[in-house]
């Protein structure tokens, strides 16, 4: 039987997990690129696009946006709520940064796989 | 305890002159509001602008040497360089704590306040560090 409560304090607790997750992620790949990078700096141009040609590269950088934008959505969205009061303009502003984060991960792409 | 003077400016109520000269926020808030400013940074306009150098930088060898040696060279584009270290460097030095936070680490006050002034200093020194770098 489903018996979806729709009301309730647990609701938020999804998106919470999600935001540590997501953090922990970032924090990994951050330390690994980091290390790379500073390996291997200063890069030419051949370099740095041979860097980002590589394909654990491009699905680590893949799987580092998707998960800025599901920890950006859930930190924005958290802003919004605590500071914007008029449903309206709160509805607007959340729809925004949905739009902005697709951008962004449209944008990854492009630039990832051109 | 209290005394009569204190007493007299109760209640307290939120204002910008509260929040700005009155209320003083212990290091722990700092950190914590930081960490909200730095995040609302870091998601606009500092990706989209992250991701434009990365867009020019890897489009060809012309948009590569126009970002490392004219775009990145100019004053405002490196103290925008240096506002998104900043902002990284609070940001995950800060979400590391909370992290530890969630899990019971560190929850007792001189711990984290502590853990509060290291998140400070390293997140500065970090910066300074790369600020040096860039320049």
């Amino acid at each position: 039987m489903v018996n979806r409560v729709v009301v309730g304090a647990h609701y938020g607790m999804g998106s919470w997990l999600a935001q540590r997750i997501t953090a922990l992620i970032m924090a990994v790949y951050t330390v690994i690129v980091a290390i790379v990078v500073i390996d291997e700096a200063p890069f030419d141009y051949a370099e740095w696009r041979e860097l980002f040609a590589e394909g654990w590269m491009r699905v680590a950088t893949l799987l580092f946006a998707a998960s800025l934008g599901w920890h950006a959505w859930v930190g924005a969205r958290d802003i919004w709520m605590d500071y914007v009061k008029p449903d309206g303009l709160r509805l607007a502003l959340q729809v925004s940064t949905i739009l902005l984060v697709a951008c962004y991960l449209g944008w990854t792409v492009q630039i990832l796989w051109r | 305890m209290a005394n009569a003077a204190l007493k007299r400016r109760r209640p307290k109520y939120l204002s910008l002159t509260a929040l700005l000269f009155e209320i003083r926020l212990p290091l722990p808030g700092w950190v914590s509001i930081l960490h909200r400013i730095s995040g609302a940074l870091l998601v606009f306009p500092l990706t989209a602008w992250l991701l434009y150098l990365l867009d020019q930088s890897l489009v060809s060898e012309e948009g590569f040497n126009h970002i490392k040696d004219h775009y990145l060279q100019m004053p405002v584009a490196k103290a925008g360089l240096l506002v998104f270290i900043w902002a990284f460097c609070h940001h995950f030095c800060a979400g590391i704590r909370f992290l530890l936070l969630d899990i019971n680490k560190g929850i007792e006050l001189p711990a984290a306040r502590a853990s509060a002034v290291l998140v400070l200093g390293v997140s500065l020194a970090l910066t300074a560090y790369f600020g040096y770098r860039i320049w």
